[in-house]
């Protein structure tokens, strides 16, 4: 299970990991973890996404300060084609 | 009424618009080949779709929104391929976020994936939500007057009914009913689905619609770019034959446009 990350550094434990769902598939990241830092691990860095956490949108001013938890479900989703 | 579109422009939702061609960005062979054909379809709506993002693939890969900048067009972004309320309005949630705030949206929910025709009983729910948390909505809609009227009464700010069904080209299949829409509404109302060529869209501003919405007709002509051309010219031709007011049709008429007097000789006066 997840420790919170800054007790695990603080006991000199390895990284906590959570797993997250992102866009319907489970992906293990290393915690804590913030939207933004998300983005830059998904290589979406510069792209103009928009995320819901479970079910709830997270306002892009917020991304920094959303830290992510263990079982989140991310949706990520961007402008394409369409009529 | 002068011969330019640009006074007369489209109003939805309190805002105008120099255009009353609208299209979709799908089914082009590129970027490049879509931008072509909305520079060349004058449109300044144009709708986009929201999709979970790709995970893993090239992060250079080009964007949409590269093409199609939000600062020169407004996006309207849609709720294409769900058919649910809630799908339709989380869709939309995100994508007023993925928009910075942008609230002109295109809500349209199916009822089945093989004919794609609209389920409106959906449809009303979704609106009704949409409405109340300040989205801007243009809804699609089947062609029935009695549910184009609700979706105004709800609150909507344009309703768009099917000429006929998506990407089927066939075209104004019911005028009667269009007319009866147009004939009862106090918002505007644009043709979404159905036009297959130019004439078609010249048709439904003809009818008295207020623009039309395309993408296929576009994106699957063998030239895209030129049919985007077309398209313009037949939005901007139906519209000013709208306001001109046609003639009146009759079997025949008596009344030849040349003088039936002042003939060189008399028995000439049989001819037009």
């Amino acid at each position: 299970m997840a420790l919170p990350c800054s007790n695990a550094r603080f006991a000199g434990l390895p990284a906590a990991m959570i797993s997250i769902s992102v866009n319907g598939e489970r992906r293990e990241f290393e915690a804590p973890l913030n939207c933004v830092e998300l983005i830059a691990r998904l290589d979406l860095g510069g792209k103009r996404v928009a995320i819901e956490r479970n079910g709830e949108i997270v306002p892009r001013s917020q991304f920094p300060g959303q830290v992510l938890l263990d079982g989140d479900r991310l949706e990520i989703v961007v402008a394409v084609g369409g009529g | 009424m002068k011969p330019h579109e640009n006074l007369d422009p489209l109003t939805i939702g309190g805002k105008a618009y120099a255009s009353r061609l609208l299209v979709g960005t799908g089914k082009y062979k590129d970027f490049a080949e879509t931008k072509a054909a909305i520079e060349a379809s004058g449109a300044r709506i144009v709708t986009v779709a929201i999709r979970r993002t790709n995970i893993g693939q090239n992060p250079n890969e080009p964007s949409l929104l590269d093409y199609i900048p939000p600062n020169r067009f407004t996006l309207l972004p849609n709720t294409a391929g769900c058919y649910n309320a809630e799908d339709a309005v989380r869709t939309l949630r995100l994508a007023r976020e993925l928009l910075d705030g942008h609230e002109l949206v295109k809500l349209e929910v199916l009822g089945d994936p093989r004919t794609l025709f609209p389920n409106m009983v959906e449809t009303i729910s979704a609106a009704t939500t949409l409405v109340k948390e300040g989205f801007k909505v243009m809804v699609y809609t089947s062609d029935d007057p009695i549910i184009a009227k609700q979706l105004e009464d709800i609150g909507c700010v344009a309703v768009m009914p099917l000429a006929s069904l998506i990407g089927s080209g066939m075209g104004i299949l019911n005028p009667w009913n269009l007319q009866i829409i147009i004939e009862n509404a106090k918002v505007p109302v644009l043709v979404d689905a159905g036009v297959g060529t130019a004439s078609d869209a010249a048709i439904a501003m003809e009818l008295g619609c207020d623009g039309v919405l395309m993408n296929t007709a576009i994106a699957a002509a063998k030239n895209p770019v030129l049919m985007a051309s077309a398209m313009k010219k037949a939005i901007e031709a139906g519209r000013e034959a709208f306001l001109a007011g046609r003639m009146p049709k009759k079997l025949y008429s008596a009344a030849p446009s040349s003088p039936a007097t002042g003939m060189i000789t008399p028995s000439g006066a049989k001819t037009g």
